[in-house]
């Protein structure tokens, strides 16, 4: 979705502002926010890109003004209400009102390291080519999906070249909508700054994205 | 200003938020969806245990071992893994070597993507807009606000993490640091240095 | 939208009150602003000027081939011959609704409207919701304005990115032979001339 995620080349955001000895955590709420978002993970039944849309899936007035946590926070009670694991008057009440619905697992204290060390890998078994080739020139194409997609506006229509092949990935247009993992060939391109942001900018950076075969569609060589 | 504002922001919103946190984990310990014991242990590991000293580490050995170094640059995710470091948000890591002529730098313009088991959780200001809409458009302005000024012809090449690739900057190692253990060169490597947005310590800063 | 509302006319309501009225005593007070002229500003937007104006000049184009004719080839001369000119008007263009045809404006990047022959905008215009989504699918929103287009209609949308002004003149109503300019310019509503909707039908105002 063209949302308030998508912030790459905006204006208006003030200077970046680093904090000194910052702590992991600014307030005791955050932290449970963190852990439970995570231990609801496996009971929970949603994937990553799910989350991530869940985040995103709002008004850019409401998300540009949250902090981090809040977004997680806000997330993770919209997948539980979607869901029908917790309703709104339960939170409101503080305590369980209907007997829970029956989960696939719950995350142990024994299993919290092994979960962790596991993580979730994205590559899958294929027996397909890869489309393109390193030193390819790409054209990252114009798409405004209504959902989650990886393809960050400020790419799209600008042509760049192949830098890597990565493996065959999970798709996170399709895995957002629960439509499956469809994967496909993952690339890193690189942009140049110019082709980027135009001819006055600074001809020294350069931009990587990774991107999904479906993001790409062959452009002429040089 | 924004760092300040989101800060200020947290606070004012801090009971009304907190309690909400609260009433949630109510509920879902007593549906039985989530064990408190659990939560604990995640908080511990990523408030205490994981970090970027686990990166320094990686980036101390690189600078003292060509082989290790190699292998790094070739395949980043087992070698990481040869010290112990993987699992979640670091599935499938790519090290990127900075040189005299290049400097890499990371960011996540569509969320907060950051290599967890070498980095630990991303700080506020990585998270944040400002960084996110600069870092792929202005990288050098970006990297004044971090008072680091590079070289006007260092090429800088900006990584978006779009997929679930997670990048580690593997910076230069300073100068004077002959004949030094990988511990004390780990002391050098910081983190922002780690992600592109700063450099190593000089030796002198750690005398 | 009602959230957009709300926000700006609820609980920040007294804060921005007070805070207004004090600047504009300090200004009055300093004599960069005289009262009167305030006053004179928010009546004639708030009272004279709107969407009456912009209707008038409907209903003769739908009555009078010639000033049709002129109203599209120029519009800022045209709807100055009915006293209609000036601030955000200075560059009016008359866009043509026909059968294939229909024309719908916005303006993307912040409110730029008619004001000489609308008025001011109303709030949806120059909301967040209708900025973002017109360009990219104007049937949808028209669908909220509960306004459904035959499939095969073009639909343009025209984003007032420069000083130029856009007045949609919408299709005339069937069944309203021999009616007067008048009559006709009751048919006439804001959102036909901004292309959200469509004039009223003649069995609306019987």
């Amino acid at each position: 979705m063209n949302g308030p995620q998508d912030l790459g080349g905006m204006d208006g955001f003030g200077p970046v502002m680093p904090e000194p000895d910052e702590p992991v955590f600014h307030a005791q709420w955050e932290k449970r926010a963190f852990a439970l978002t995570l231990a609801m993970g496996m009971p929970g039944g949603w994937n990553i890109d799910q989350s991530r849309f869940a985040r995103e899936n709002r008004s850019p007035a409401e998300y540009w003004t949250m902090s981090y946590y809040q977004i997680w926070f806000a997330a993770l009670e919209a997948m539980l209400k979607e869901r029908g694991l917790v309703a709104d008057d339960e939170i409101a009440a503080g305590h369980a009102l209907r007997p829970p619905k029956p989960v696939s697992r719950v995350l142990s204290p024994a299993d919290v390291l092994k979960v962790l060390h596991r993580g979730g890998p994205t590559e899958r078994e294929t027996n397909t080519k890869p489309l393109f080739q390193p030193g390819d020139r790409v054209r990252a194409k114009i798409i405004n999906p209504p959902t989650h997609t990886r393809l960050p506006r400020y790419v799209r229509g600008h042509l760049g070249v192949v830098d890597r092949v990565i493996g065959f990935h999970v798709f996170p247009d399709s895995n957002a909508t629960g439509a499956g993992e469809n994967p496909q060939w993952l690339y890193t391109v690189t942009f140049s700054g110019r082709e980027l942001w135009g001819s006055e900018g600074d001809a020294t950076t350069q931009v990587s994205v990774d991107a999904w075969e479906p993001y790409l569609e062959p452009a002429a060589p040089l | 200003m924004t760092e300040l504002h989101e800060h200020h922001h947290d606070h004012s919103e801090l009971s009304e938020t907190q309690l909400r946190v609260r009433a949630l984990e109510t509920v879902l310990t007593e549906k039985g969806y989530v064990d408190p014991a659990a939560l604990d242990l995640l908080i511990e590991t990523y408030e205490k245990k994981v970090g970027p000293r686990n990166g320094a580490r990686v980036v101390a050995r690189s600078w003292v071992d060509p082989d290790y170094r190699a292998r790094l640059f070739k395949d980043a995710t087992p070698a990481i893994a040869e010290l112990g470091y993987a699992g979640r948000q670091g599935e499938h890591i790519v090290a990127l070597e900075n040189t005299p002529k290049l400097h890499n730098m990371v960011v996540c313009t569509l969320c907060s993507c950051y290599p967890w088991p070498v980095l630990g959780l991303p700080p506020v200001w990585y998270k944040s807009a400002p960084y996110r809409s600069r870092a792929v458009a202005d990288p050098r302005a970006v990297l004044k606000d971090f008072g680091v000024t590079l070289p006007p012809d260092t090429q800088i090449r900006v990584w978006d993490s779009t997929s679930e690739i997670r990048y580690l900057v593997v910076p230069m190692r300073p100068a004077g640091t002959e004949g030094w253990s990988e511990e004390r060169l780990a002391s050098l490597v910081t983190r922002d240095s780690m992600i592109g947005t700063g450099l190593p310590k000089s030796p002198r800063d750690v005398k | 939208m009602s959230h957009d509302h709300d926000h700006h006319h609820g609980s920040e309501l007294s804060a921005m009150q007070l805070r207004t009225r004090a600047l504009q005593t300090i200004l009055v007070e300093k004599g960069y602003i005289e009262q009167a002229a305030i006053d004179e500003l928010i009546e004639t937007y708030e009272k004279k000027i709107g969407p009456r104006n912009g209707a008038q000049v409907v209903a003769k184009a739908w009555s009078d081939a010639k000033f049709r004719q002129w109203l599209l080839a120029d519009g800022t001369a045209a709807i100055a011959s009915l006293g209609f000119g000036g601030r955000s008007a200075n560059h009016l263009v008359a866009l043509e609704n026909t059968p294939a045809v229909h024309n719908m404006v916005v303006c993307t990047l912040c409110s730029c409207y008619p004001w000489a022959v609308l008025g001011l905008p109303p709030l949806w215009y120059k909301s967040a919701p209708y900025r973002s989504r017109t360009v990219a699918d104007p049937r949808g929103v028209l669908r909220e304005f509960g306004v459904e287009l035959p499939k095969d209609t073009e639909i343009r949308v025209w984003d007032s990115t420069a000083e130029l002004r856009y007045l949609v003149i919408p299709m005339r109503p069937a069944g309203t032979e021999g009616w007067s300019e008048e009559r006709l310019a009751e048919l006439v509503t804001r959102d036909s001339m901004i292309g959200t909707g469509l004039p009223k039908s003649p069995r609306d105002v019987q």
